[in-house]
This record gives structure tokens, C-alpha cells and sequence, in this order.
């Protein structure tokens, strides 16, 4: 595939770890490094493969699971003197990921904050917090691993007939994304199950998720969750909100 | 125009104010015989008149100042004759910064970066770009590196009357922000308002 999509990846590989822990229903303390390891080495293959500009930390904190998980396996009295006078690890890590996920929490708080302030309207002029219409539906953003989920989840039900793809090339990045800017433009919002169930083969799938991920990039489509975990929705950024950062 | 009730005067420089009054600007106008705390008094007086009086607008308390509002319960009908103006939405990455630099001001970019476990440069160049955050000074460290504060439109965009404010770490686990009310909605033409990264 020509086209590498280049992403402003703003989620760090915390961010995947606290995704897993979600996603597994599980305490940051009570974190099964084994089990995590894996999981995170299955989206950060799939990273890979799709071509996505990987930040450097997400490797990093791969070989920092990998490590930890092989100590796990060694019994204590393998450990080298020096491996034992070192802070453990996997303690150290959950320590980081409690620190990061208040301030998560942290900033789920101001976001309330700020919807609560965008609905007190001050004179047009007022700079930053004059108004516009901040009526919407209640939703949850979806995250890029959000959209990983999704993408493997489809990629893994294709019937083998379809990933047989005969026709090569027809599928181009850059086509997806005038059609899906199309679609969106007369649709306003279109669930990602449907877009991809849409796609004739695997080259499409592909080509339709990296299409996905640019307009996202540009700011021209929005995808939310009705909930945790939730169908995904893809959404036309009308431009009544800027989204800064 | 001496003999003018100052709390009407404060009305008026409200009502004027681009951004929230600070009583410290209204002792400018008013005069040094004029106590700052005074001031204050006067203006949640004042606050505390629009409230019980069944008006349209609120003074809410907010970045260390005053500032004349429309009432949150009138948002969709203000929002109907209003609705050219952009409202600026900051994404997930930008909001997780804020916090960090909100509790540990002031930050350095380093610091930022071992919480958060990823790049933070674009995100703090738009978070400057925003007026949120401001360059404090330099750390007496190795490299001398920048250090992060924020600002006053940073509570202002927050309606935070002050950095006091913000609820401890510790006991966020569970608060719920505080929610405007679910007011009546005519329906919009469906603003399509989200963030994403």
C-alpha cells in the first residue's frame, strides 16, 4: 500500500494499557502481565501492518511487558542480586498507570467543566467562551484502539471467499477517502460495521479503515460511541465546534 | 456622575467587560477609596440580585473576576440566534496536558511526558496557540528546560473561579462534573459536536 497514513498518534502506549484494562474488565492493580503482554504485541502488530506511523514509546513499553513477563516466569532465587536490589517492574508500572489514569480522570473532569461553561453564553465579542450551540446527545469518543478493535473484529469474520481478492490495486487510499468524504457528506453519519460490510474484499476493508483514519486526521469526520465499547459511528464534522489539539 | 451608586457602575462595567471583571479593574474606575474587598462584596451582591431575580442573564464568578451570562436553562434559545459563532472543544490528548500542567504547575515538557507516556510538543504548541497555557520560566536543572503554567483563560474557558478549584487527585475517583441541566430542546439543526484525536 502506497499511501502511509500519517498519524498524529496523540495516544501513547498507556493509553493502550489502560484500554486493555477496560476492556478486560480489570483493577490497574491486579493487572495478569502475561495475558496484557499479548494483547498489546496483537494491536501493535496490527499497527504495523496497517502501515501506521508508530511512536517509538509504543516499542519501548513492549520490551518493558516482555521483560516483565519473563521475570514473572523466573522463580525469585534466578534473579541475579543486582535484578533484585532494582525496583520491580511490574510495580513500577502500575504505579505509572494509576498516576496517568487520575489524571485521565482529571481531565474527564475539566471536559465536563468546560460543556458546563459553553452553555453560559457571554456577549459574541467575549473571545473563547461565546457561544454556539452546544446541544448534542450523550456520547463516548472513540479512541484509535477503538477503531482497531472494530477494524480486526471485521477482518477476522470476512469469509475466506472474500479474502481470495482476484482484483488488485482497484482499492487506492486515496479514492476511499473521496468516497467516503462523499458518503458522509450525504449521510451525516454512517456506522462503521456498515462502511465496512460495504467493502467487497479485504484490500477494501483496509483501504476504507486507512481512509478513515486520514479524514479523522484532517478533521473532517468525528467518530463517537454511544457507549463504552459501543457501535462506532462515523460523523461529519460540520465545523460548529473547532476541535483545538 | 460622582454621586452614581457604585454597584450600578459595576453593573455597567460589567455589562462592557470583554472578559471577567476583576474587582482589582473596578477599583481603577471607582477609585482607591474603594476597598478591593469591597468590591467583591458589592459585585456578589450584585451576582446574588441576578439570581433571585428571575432574569435572563447570571455574574458568575469565574477566573478570578466577574462576568455577565446568559442563565445555562436559556442555552437553546440563545443557541437558535447564535449559532455562526465556533465553540472551541479542546480534544482528549490536549484536555489529559491541561490537567497535568493544572496540578503540577509549573511543568516541565519532560514531566509531562513521563505521565502521559507519549510525545506532548504539538499538544502544547496548540494549548500556547490557545492562550491556555504561558512559558512560567526555566528550571534550575540540567538543560534549564521550559517550564509550564497555566493561565487565565485557561479557567476562564473552564468556568473555574480559581485554581483553588480544581478537585484534589485523590478524590476524583467517582465525582461527577457538575453537569448543566438538561434543558428543553428545540431541535437544532444537529450540531454535530465531538472531539477527536
Amino acid at each position: 500500500m502506497a499511501y502511509k497514513v500519517k498519524l498524529e498518534i496523540f495516544e501513547g502506549p498507556l493509553d493502550l494499557l489502560l484500554y486493555l484494562v477496560k476492556q478486560n474488565h480489570l483493577e490497574i492493580t491486579q493487572i495478569p502481565i502475561a495475558q496484557v503482554t499479548d494483547q498489546y504485541l496483537k494491536y501493535l502488530e496490527l499497527m504495523q501492518a496497517l502501515d501506521l506511523d508508530i511512536a517509538g514509546e509504543f516499542l519501548v513499553m513492549a520490551a518493558t511487558l516482555m521483560q516483565i513477563k519473563s521475570r514473572s516466569l523466573l522463580p525469585p532465587d534466578q534473579l541475579t542480586p543486582a535484578e533484585l536490589e532494582e525496583p520491580d517492574p511490574a510495580q513500577e508500572l502500575i504505579q505509572r498507570l494509576m498516576e496517568y489514569s487520575r489524571f485521565k480522570e482529571a481531565a474527564q473532569w475539566l471536559s465536563g467543566m468546560e460543556q458546563g461553561r459553553q452553555i453560559q453564553f457571554t456577549r459574541p465579542s467575549a473571545g473563547s467562551a461565546a457561544g454556539a450551540p452546544a446541544l448534542e446527545e450523550e456520547y463516548v469518543e472513540a479512541s484509535l484502539f477503538d477503531l482497531l478493535t472494530a477494524f480486526s473484529q471485521f477482518m477476522g469474520s470476512l469469509t475466506p471467499e472474500m479474502v481470495h481478492e482476484v482484483i488488485r490495486d482497484e482499492f487506492t487510499v486515496e479514492g476511499r477517502i473521496a468516497a467516503l468524504k462523499e458518503l458522509i457528506q450525504e449521510k451525516e453519519r454512517v456506522s462503521l460495521q456498515e462502511l465496512f460490510s460495504k467493502a467487497a474484499g479485504k484490500l477494501e476493508v483496509v483501504a476504507t479503515f486507512l481512509a478513515l483514519l486520514e479524514l479523522i486526521r484532517q478533521k473532517a469526520a468525528l467518530v463517537r460511541q454511544s457507549q463504552l465499547f459501543g457501535e462506532i459511528w462515523v460523523i461529519r464534522n460540520t465545523g460548529s465546534v473547532e476541535v483545538a489539539g | 456622575m460622582s454621586e452614581a451608586d457604585p454597584k450600578r457602575i459595576l453593573e455597567a462595567l460589567l455589562f462592557v467587560s470583554e472578559k471577567p471583571l476583576l474587582a482589582a479593574q473596578a477599583q481603577e474606575v471607582l477609585g482607591a477609596s474603594f476597598e478591593v474587598s469591597q468590591i467583591r462584596q458589592l459585585l456578589t451582591e450584585l451576582s446574588q440580585e441576578y439570581a433571585e431575580g428571575r432574569r435572563g442573564l447570571r455574574i458568575l464568578e469565574v477566573a478570578e473576576g466577574f462576568q455577565l451570562v446568559t442563565d445555562p436553562e436559556l442555552a437553546p434559545f440563545v443557541s437558535k440566534l447564535n449559532r455562526r459563532v465556533k465553540t472551541v472543544r479542546l480534544t482528549r490528548p490536549s484536555l489529559e496536558t491541561l490537567a497535568v500542567i493544572a496540578y503540577r504547575q509549573p511543568a516541565t515538557r519532560a514531566e509531562i511526558e513521563q505521565i502521559r507516556g507519549v510525545d506532548v510538543s504539538g499538544v502544547l504548541e496548540t494549548l500556547l496557540k490557545l492562550n491556555f497555557i504561558r512559558v512560567s520560566g526555566r528550571k534550575e536543572a540540567v538543560g534549564r528546560p521550559i517550564l509550564y503554567s497555566t493561565t487565565r483563560e485557561f479557567m476562564e474557558h473552564f468556568g473555574l473561579k480559581s485554581l483553588e478549584d480544581l478537585p484534589s487527585l485523590e478524590d476524583l475517583k467517582g465525582i461527577v462534573p457538575p453537569q448543566p441541566l438538561p434543558a428543553p430542546q428545540p431541535q437544532n439543526d444537529t450540531a454535530s459536536t465531538a472531539q477527536t484525536d
